[in-house]
């Protein structure tokens, strides 16, 4: 495996990763796998085309107030009555939001997809040390770098961060030292919304096209990476997705062209290989003994 | 002297599903006393100090914290307006460090004021808390854990603590070591309604003692029937 390929997989596996935090946030306090986290992505990618031609800051700030609103929005009329359902519940329910929200944006805009454009000169590359980079995927993982540093610092050294992990390990027995539940429950559906604007955004600088389609093709490959990596923690759902995202960039160009079209059909079964080695998940070993969910 | 009721509770009944655990309980709890609630299992001991909290929904009656109803408020609003409930099995935050258990006990807490002051005094309650403040604690044994929840029930300043079970499965000394911490809680002047299967204890403890079975109340015991093993005996099985 070259130089050129190795950076390109940390570029997919750190898209894949900021999808998994976001969605482990939030089942951290919920236990709510969201499958509707990629049509955050996809309303804050439409977003970014409904603000075509306005200047990139404008766009961005549009697609972040999109997709922030929204998980806000979802998380008040959809997910808050359903605090305690059975989890069988709660997960038909997320599927019936994404499907409705999917059906929404094909109703709206469309099958065929349309162009979308926003910091076209990330896409520029330069050669260094005889590897082609383009700016967008270092942009991809300092950005990706960045979020998860700065969502470990919030957990670990703020005091609403504290309240998020207690609420993550026993909602019950944080309620009842007066962790505000639907304040909790709303910044980790605010900062997983965050996480997917910034996801929007760098994924069409890379693919300028938007279909209805557009998140839910990245969040089941990133949610299975974070079943694999272990969803009952953040950490290790984060590594599962980055995992995932690397080892879907790394086989693609390794295949040759002829098998590159089973491409996600080698990553599922690879990740059933490691289900079968680790049922408990991929980085299970590194877990403490203890259950910490954020 | 303790003078008007802390907390109230008139004819409040309980059920899960069409099984009544609460059945019609009328008790007060004066400000600044201790007052203890024993009876045998499934009396509905745990369950009145739930919907004290709010964590369970009353079917009908009424709870009164210092004259103003709070049925039906959430239960983190419950917390932030002085009340503490450290539940049976302690429910401390096993993978967080034993600070960091003990910090979340200032989300409850109405002022910030007098932190520094109340962190001194609980460590000199429970010196443990402050000797393993950097372990996790899930790795401290039960009765320090118990003593931690405590602590973090403490730090949040509460005018009423609700403490259900605190001596369960803990050793003889470790009992002792909580027990004297409540006597010199109750010098503080918080108001204390506990739970315990310890009847004579908690008898010769508390300042009032209700007797459950079958989620209603039997009979209201004094110190003075702690030394009276028949009186005992036949209130518990009523």
């Amino acid at each position: 495996m070259d130089l050129q390929t190795i950076l390109d997989a940390i570029a997919l596996g750190a898209l894949y990763a900021l999808v998994g935090v976001g969605v482990a946030l939030v089942f951290g306090v919920m236990r709510l796998v969201n499958f509707a986290h990629g049509e955050l992505i996809t309303a804050g990618a439409y977003a970014l085309m409904l603000a075509n031609g306005w200047p990139d800051w404008a766009s961005i700030i549009v697609c972040f107030a999109t997709v922030v609103a929204l998980a806000l929005l979802l998380e008040r009329i959809a997910f808050r009555r359903l605090r305690g359902a059975a989890p069988a519940t709660m997960l038909v329910a997320t599927f019936a939001v994404s499907f409705l929200l999917q059906s929404i944006a094909l109703l709206k805009f469309g099958p065929q997809g349309n162009n979308v454009s926003v910091l076209p000169g990330l896409n520029r590359a330069f050669e260094l040390g005889g590897v082609h980079v383009r700016w967008v995927t270092l942009v991809s993982i300092a950005v990706t770098a960045a979020l998860l540093a700065g969502t470990a610092l919030f957990l670990g050294r703020t005091s609403v961060g504290l309240q998020m992990r207690a609420a993550a390990i026993d909602f019950r027995a944080a309620r009842l030292l007066g962790v505000r539940t639907n304040r909790v429950i709303s910044l980790a559906f605010v900062l997983g919304a965050l996480m997917a604007g910034c996801v929007s955004v760098l994924v069409v600088v890379q693919t300028p096209f938007v279909s209805p389609s557009f998140g839910a093709s990245i969040l089941i490959p990133a949610l299975i990476g974070v079943v694999v990596g272990g969803i009952d923690r953040l950490a290790t759902a984060t590594l599962g997705a980055f995992s995932v995202g690397f080892a879907t960039s790394a086989l693609g160009d390794v295949l040759s062209s002829s098998h590159r079209v089973y491409l996600d059909s080698y990553v599922f079964l690879l990740v059933i290989l490691v289900l079968l080695v680790r049922p408990s998940g991929l980085y299970a070993p590194f877990r403490r003994t203890t259950v910490e969910r954020v | 002297m303790p003078e008007s009721a802390m907390i109230e509770l008139h004819e409040l009944e309980v059920r899960y599903g069409a099984v009544p655990a609460v059945r019609g309980l009328s008790l007060e709890v004066r400000r600044g006393v201790v007052v203890g609630l024993i009876g045998p299992n499934g009396a509905g001991k745990s369950t009145t100090l739930l919907a004290i909290m709010g964590a369970v929904s009353p079917r009908q009656g009424d709870i009164r914290l210092a004259g103003r109803s709070i049925r039906g408020r959430d239960t983190d609003a419950i917390s932030r307006s002085g009340v503490a409930l450290v539940p049976e099995g302690r429910h401390v935050f096993a993978s967080l460090s034993v600070e960091e258990n003990l910090r979340l006990g200032l989300v409850g807490r109405r002022s910030r004021d007098g932190v520094d002051e109340d962190l001194e005094w609980i460590h000199g309650l429970f010196p443990v808390v402050q000797e393993a403040r950097s372990r996790v604690a899930g790795e401290l044994s039960g009765g320090q854990q118990q003593q931690l929840a405590i602590a973090r029930a403490l730090l949040a300043r509460p005018d009423v603590l609700l403490l259900d079970e605190p001596s369960l499965g803990l050793a003889p000394t470790i009992v002792e070591t909580v027990f004297e911490a409540l006597a010199r809680i109750r010098e503080r002047g918080v108001t204390v309604l506990l739970v315990e299967q310890r009847a004579q204890v908690t008898v010769a403890f508390a300042d009032r003692t209700y007797v459950l079975s079958n989620g209603e109340l039997r009979a209201t015991l004094t110190p003075r029937d702690a030394g009276d093993t028949q009186r005992l005996v036949a209130a518990y099985f009523a």
